[in-house]
């Protein structure tokens, strides 16, 4: 089982950033490294200015899926962004920006959420990626 | 089981407003902030927290003193060993 695990993000909406956040979390409590590189609108979903607005569901959840999550988040479910925070501060989880999403988007690293630890390109997350598994979400 | 078997916790911490991995992240942060020896209780009313937490607790190499089921949720006891 390898030390390293990595997830590239690139639906933006929050059950499936959500389902990272949890996915990170677990990784980091067994000691794994993690790490993140957000592309396309996963991206744009962690801009400053737009991280903890609703983000909307996958198409597939319908009218009775927002019911769920709705209920859930309403019974005191951590946040994707909390439980992302609580993962990095229990465990080795680096967040990177993928650099083209970000020209794309017409962004500076000063418009993420300082929850992003940086910005770097493809080769670059693959190297940090080592042997380990790649998850695209 | 009963509450007179249960051990002596030096901390417990109620996770029961936590979904998953909540519970799980709460004892981790009071077992590093914990010393060896201390006896952390964690009360959970999360599914997975049950199967989870013993699971991370032998690979973490600290001490199951117990899962114990009480009314509408989970009291799992862990001693830190370093």
């Amino acid at each position: 089982m390898s030390d390293t695990i990595s997830f590239v993000l690139f639906s933006g909406t929050d059950d499936k950033l959500q389902a990272a956040a949890v996915m990170t979390a677990g990784a980091a409590a067994l000691g794994k490294r993690v790490n993140i590189f957000l592309q396309y609108w996963a991206l744009d979903a962690f801009r400053r200015d737009r991280i903890d607005a609703d983000h909307g569901l996958s198409p597939e959840a319908g009218p009775a899926g927002r019911a769920a999550v709705d209920a859930l988040r309403a019974a005191g479910q951590a946040s994707w962004k909390e439980t992302l925070g609580q993962a990095k501060e229990l465990g080795d989880v680096d967040i990177q920006a993928c650099s083209l999403s970000m020209d794309l988007l017409h962004l500076e690293e000063s418009d993420l959420d300082p929850i992003v630890d940086g910005v770097e390109g493809v080769t670059a997350f693959f190297l940090a990626a080592e042997d380990g598994e790649v998850v695209f979400i | 089981m009963t509450e007179a078997v249960t051990p002596t916790a030096t901390r417990t911490i109620d996770a029961r407003g936590s979904f998953c991995p909540g519970p799980l992240m709460e004892l981790i942060r009071g077992i590093k902030e914990g010393q060896v020896g201390d006896v952390i209780a964690v009360l959970s009313a999360d599914k997975g927290s049950k199967t989870d937490i013993p699971k991370w607790v032998e690979k973490a190499g600290h001490r199951l003193i117990g899962v114990f089921t009480r009314d509408g949720y989970d009291e799992i006891v862990v001693e830190k060993m370093k």
